[in-house]
């Protein structure tokens, strides 16, 4: 059980660390690292509860997909980011005053709940069915109940994929681009003109 | 001290007012204010999983997937606006955002 603990208070102090840096570094691409650095920690933490699959799915997808997106975005923009970093030192002091309010009032209710909500009942984590894997558990109950849901969701991320690249695609005035299309469908008519030209007049075109 | 439902609670809280605090310190850096919700949304899934886990109920899970999908859609559609507008405005401060409105 010390171990269990041990490894907890270390991810968790990883993430929560992680995550201050995120939101205090001075270059936003180490923020990129530093959320990396936090989405493994918490990650580590759904495997301590059980729950591998949405720990691996957090790996792929959040650090192979949208923090690898992050750093994209960070370092195809040139912008000065210290002029962005203004405003910082004001805003501290009432920040953290929220913050520590927000924090202190969140942990009284989950520790009420925790205490004395239905989950009391259970002392013992259980992320998955009796002797079937989690990812089999989930499996089981994402394909039968939540299917719709599940397809909605493909459904959402269809859209947010066009958007962005609706939002993203630009032509360049100006370039030259191959036509496929128009490069097939000529033919003998369109590419061929017969002009019967005066003799010593020339060509004016 | 055995690791029980409330310490999962107390990591997420944490981190969800983490991310809060970051929103509010970093009101011109809207990459940074993406990156804040990223990880409230993060704190909001490690809630899920720890009920989840503690209420022997497996749809705490299904629900924390649909979390994450929705964020990484969220994260890909903030982004390519931010290209556009840095593309537009040459600089991503977002008080000027004002003058995107038709």
């Amino acid at each position: 059980m010390a171990v269990h603990a041990i490894a907890f208070y270390l991810l968790a102090t990883v993430t929560l660390v992680a995550g201050v840096c995120v939101v205090s570094a001075r270059s936003p691409v180490h923020s990129v690292l530093f959320l990396i650095l936090a989405f493994f920690s918490a990650a580590g933490l759904f495997v301590m509860l059980g729950a591998e699959f949405l720990a691996m799915l957090l790996v792929v997808v959040y650090v192979g997909a949208v923090a690898v997106l992050f750093l994209f975005v960070v370092m195809m923009l040139d912008v000065d980011f210290a002029s962005l970093r203004q405003g910082f030192a004001r805003y501290m002091p009432l920040g953290a005053g929220v913050a520590g309010i927000l924090a202190f009032e969140m942990i009284l209710v989950s520790t009420a709940v925790s205490t004395g909500g239905a989950a009391r009942l259970n002392d013992t984590p259980q992320a998955s069915d009796a002797d079937i894997s989690n990812a089999e558990t989930i499996g089981r109950v994402l394909y039968t109940d939540y299917i719709y849901f599940f397809q909605a969701a493909g459904l959402v991320l269809l859209v947010a994929m066009i958007g962005a690249i609706v939002l993203t695609l630009r032509h360049k005035p100006g370039v030259r681009r191959q036509v496929i299309a128009d490069q097939v469908a000529r033919g003998p008519k369109t590419g061929m003109r017969v002009i019967s030209i005066k003799p010593g007049a020339g060509i004016d075109e | 001290m055995s690791i029980g439902l409330a310490h999962y609670l107390a990591v997420a809280a944490i981190l969800f007012t983490i991310g809060v605090f970051g929103i509010f310190v970093n009101r011109k850096n809207i990459i940074v204010i993406l990156m804040s919700i990223e990880l409230i949304l993060l704190a909001v899934n490690i809630n899920l999983v720890a009920f989840s886990v503690y209420l022997h109920n497996v749809t705490g899970q299904i629900f924390a997937m649909f979390v994450l999908t929705v964020a990484a859609a969220e994260a890909a559609v903030g982004l390519a606006i931010l290209v556009t507008f840095f593309r537009n405005r040459g600089d991503i401060a977002v008080d000027d955002v004002s003058v995107m409105k038709g």
